[in-house]
């Protein structure tokens, strides 16, 4: 028999707006509104503090909807640092309660106080309640506090009852509180996942939970079945001892991608296959820094107008990380995708690299001798990617980026933190 | 009429003591006029979070001519909650 353990999972909410009310008072009470830099074209809500929400403005929304809703709003631009520093301090909080502390992003952790509970007083709510009043009186934010024997059930806690809100989930009363939730309310069930489900009439978390699993897995493969287990509560993935860095490394990497939303609209085929070799250079920059080699590109891009995105992948004949190939290729798709000459224009350009091989693996060699000439250009993305290392990104640049104002002032690695999230390592 | 209207955040010149341990002692406040307020004792040490003028840090509780006021250690620097005044009519 299991030991039952006891997971906490702690969101603070609305977390980049209640740092910024945090950190200057005046800003308490009021309609606060995270947004990004609107003349680059990033402008759109990454966070609202609860008083904007309440007055409907939502995640991710435009800038320009998000005034409409809330006029009184207050726009602020995002301090990534002082997010990060929060983000540490409640870390160094948490890990006064247990050495298992696993980053979920920036503002959410697990916590497993499974054997570390009896030192704290052994009462697990009262454990959450003194937690959450000490982020309050130390960092100024509220958290939610989810408290279950899982991760899963944990994290649902936690987002359902907000803002400083505190929940239990036990066995005896999941079937009460999970089961009559939406299915999008369980991690890793997205709103395409959720349209998948509802076609086979599973609306609820207890839907899914006793959903017939063979058409689960007929519908939606391995993952149905993953998250039938979860809706269940049968997660038994352990908290890990890592922070939101660490999760990066730890993690497999599946795919290498970057995108970029161009301030200005790419409008014909030569701009377009600029942008793709910005992207791809720093995508093959960071295969090689990984040591993995693509067999698959693939690139994106999104329409001006009506922001829908396309994306199409080509599978190569080898795998590959040197930039000249990654670069052909992502930019042949791209523009044998989109028809500039009859007015397509684009807004964002991405290119993914995946298919992942180590690129230390064994190679077919060819009769014509190519792969001399590929050795030679691997020898020489090694060396601009050293003197990157050494003295910059803007050290060594294609004469595109010199030649076009607009593009110098893109930079694909600044412009691509990568929040590096997933459940699954 | 002459009184405090308000606190603002005011980044000080602090001058500490480090132990062996790393533990640091605030020894004397140094205002940005060059006036020297040197700190009688610590009272008390712990993270916390400024009400009145936003911020976190590790709040020192010290006691200057007698009087308790906070001090921030903001890392890696030293902030206090300013008196904002008003001026007799």
């Amino acid at each position: 028999m299991f030991e039952r353990r006891i997971i906490f999972h702690c969101d603070m909410n609305s977390f980049y707006a209640s740092v910024e009310q945090a950190e200057r008072p005046e800003l308490r009470g009021k309609p606060v509104i995270v947004g990004g830099n609107e003349e680059t074209r990033h402008g759109i809500v990454l966070t609202a503090s609860y008083e904007a929400k309440r007055r409907g403005v939502k995640t991710a929304q435009a800038l320009w909807e998000a005034r409409k809703a809330c006029p009184e709003a207050i726009i602020v631009p995002p301090r990534y640092v002082l997010y990060m520093r929060y983000s540490e301090l409640a870390r160094q909080v948490y890990s006064q309660y247990t050495d298992l502390v696993e980053s979920f992003g920036l503002d959410e952790c697990w916590l497993d106080l499974t054997h570390s509970l009896h030192l704290h007083g052994g009462d697990a709510l009262l454990v959450a309640r003194e937690i959450s009043e000490r982020m309050r009186s130390e960092l100024g934010v509220t958290i939610s506090v989810g408290v279950s024997w899982n991760k899963i059930f944990a994290k649902f806690g936690s987002d359902h009852d907000k803002p400083n809100g505190l929940m239990e989930i036990t066995p005896e009363n999941a079937c009460a509180v999970v089961w009559p939730a939406p299915v999008k309310d369980l991690l890793y069930v997205g709103p395409a996942t959720t349209r998948k489900l509802a076609r086979l009439g599973i609306h609820t978390i207890g839907d899914l939970a006793c959903a017939d699993s063979y058409a689960l897995k007929k519908t939606l493969g391995k993952m149905g079945l993953v998250v039938q287990e979860f809706a269940q509560g049968r997660d038994y993935s352990p908290v890990r001892s890592l922070t939101a860095l660490e999760w990066e490394s730890e993690r497999v990497i599946k795919s290498v991608g970057n995108g970029i939303t161009v301030p200005f609209d790419v409008e014909d085929e030569r701009t377009a296959r600029q942008v793709v070799w910005l992207m791809g250079e720093s995508v093959a920059q960071r295969l090689r820094a990984h040591g993995l080699a693509a067999r698959t590109i693939g690139a994106s891009g999104r329409d001006f107008k009506t922001l829908a995105s396309r994306s199409r992948q080509t599978t190569l004949p080898r795998a590959t990380q040197l930039t000249r190939e990654v670069c052909h290729a992502a930019s042949d798709l791209l523009v044998g995708d989109w028809d500039f000459a009859h007015g397509d224009k684009l807004r964002s350009i991405g290119v993914r690299a995946s298919n992942l091989v180590p690129a230390r693996g064994p190679v077919q060699l060819d009769l014509m001798g190519e792969q001399t000439r590929r050795q030679e250009l691997l020898q020489l993305d090694r060396t601009v990617d050293d003197l990157r290392h050494r003295f910059g990104n803007g050290c060594v640049k294609r004469l595109s980026e010199l030649t076009d104002a607009r593009l110098s002032a893109l930079d694909p690695e600044r412009d691509n933190v990568v929040h590096p999230i997933s459940f699954f390592a | 009429m002459k009184g405090i209207v308000g606190r603002t955040k005011r980044y000080v010149t602090v001058v500490s003591q480090t132990d062996e341990t790393g533990e640091v002692t605030p020894l004397t406040i140094v205002w940005e006029d060059g006036r020297r307020y040197g700190i009688d004792r610590v009272l008390d040490r712990r993270q916390a979070h400024s009400l009145k003028t936003g911020g976190t840090g590790i709040r020192y509780t010290v006691r200057v001519g007698g009087q308790a006021t906070y001090l921030w250690y903001e890392g890696p620097r030293w902030f206090v909650e300013a008196k904002e005044t008003v001026m007799p009519d």
